[in-house]
């Protein structure tokens, strides 16, 4: 098998393994400090849940990004005709 | 798994131009949107009907959360807005039709959407500070901030069309894969969890949306009209 390909292959993996890590991490950290602000403060929840929806938003992106470069990787990798 | 996720099906061929099924399928989407929002508003009444009762919801609702977001009044954002929220969240449920890919699942009506937001946060910008203000605002802690703010205007209309594309595109890849390898009834679960993934970047992307547009208005805001001239007649 061609190198390049067993390469693609294996970084896009790696890729949205190691990317998956960071934004996993983080988003529990984001949704257990809400749902303690939350129990403190249960009438502040609509405020509380919306910016906590458009801040995962935010740290999703990271890990879509990892993956978005694992799919041109494998899909439309400039260097494996 | 041999169809890569960044190649569009052609549907037919319109002279020389090759219209793609994506294309077909959004303009399916926008022609039951505003027939059907045609139809529903055309005999409003007092007394409000199902369907009626139906629409201001979803309008208030969308209201109230712009409101909630830029703290003015909901008017001058609603139609752009509103119409993202429902266009985004119709396309990514049209998947439960069978043999319907969701049009945002790639990458071209993303870009355009996000090209959209771009180009809407400039003309909000531009009308609540001027064009002087508006390019002020880039300087707004210091002039060392130029380039970064210019770079952040680039990056976060990227992130939003990369955003929605890698969400919805990422789900109808894992319903095809488990589909492949498990058969039958076996992806329902998942298709669930992409109907609940679809409405929150739908409500994400609305949200954002309002946030780079209020975020562009700077400290020109209308106040919230009064509740009187808002509510029922």
């Amino acid at each position: 098998m061609d190198y390049l390909k067993l390469a693609s292959i294996l970084g896009a993996a790696m890729a949205v393994s190691f990317g998956a890590i960071g934004p996993a991490l983080a988003e529990g950290r984001a949704v257990a400090a809400a749902m303690e602000a939350i129990a403190r403060q249960p009438e502040a929840a609509g405020t509380l849940s919306r910016t906590l929806f458009v801040g995962l938003a935010m740290i999703e992106t990271m890990a879509i990004y990892c993956l978005v470069i694992a799919l041109l990787l494998l899909f439309a990798n400039p260097y494996v005709q | 798994m041999n169809a890569s996720p960044l190649l569009n099906q052609v549907a037919f061929t319109l002279g020389p131009v090759a219209v793609s099924v994506p294309v077909v399928v959004t303009w399916g989407i926008m022609a039951a949107l505003a027939v059907g929002s045609g139809v529903l508003t055309r005999a409003l009444h007092l007394r409000a009907s199902r369907a009626q009762m139906a629409l201001e919801l979803i309008v208030t609702s969308i209201d109230s959360q712009i409101e909630a977001t830029v703290q003015s009044d909901a008017a001058p954002f609603r139609v752009l807005v509103g119409t993202l929220f429902l266009f985004v969240l119709a396309a990514n449920w049209i998947a439960v039709i069978p043999g319907v890919e969701p049009p945002t699942a790639h990458l071209e009506t993303d870009a355009a959407l996000a090209a959209t937001v771009f180009v809407a946060t400039i003309g909000y910008g531009i009308r609540a500070n001027g064009l002087w203000g508006y390019l002020r605002t880039f300087a707004e802690p210091s002039w060392v901030m130029v380039p970064l703010n210019l770079v952040e205007q680039i990056t976060r209309t990227l992130s939003l069309m990369v955003r929605l594309f890698g969400n919805v595109m990422s789900g109808v890849f894992v319903v095809g894969i488990v589909l492949s390898l498990a058969g039958l009834l076996v992806p329902i679960p998942l298709m669930a969890l992409d109907l609940l993934t679809g409405a929150v970047q739908a409500y994400i992307f609305a949200i954002l949306a309002t946030v780079f547009i209020a975020a562009a208005l700077g400290e020109n805001r209308q106040k919230p009209a009064d509740t009187v001239l808002k509510g029922p007649v």
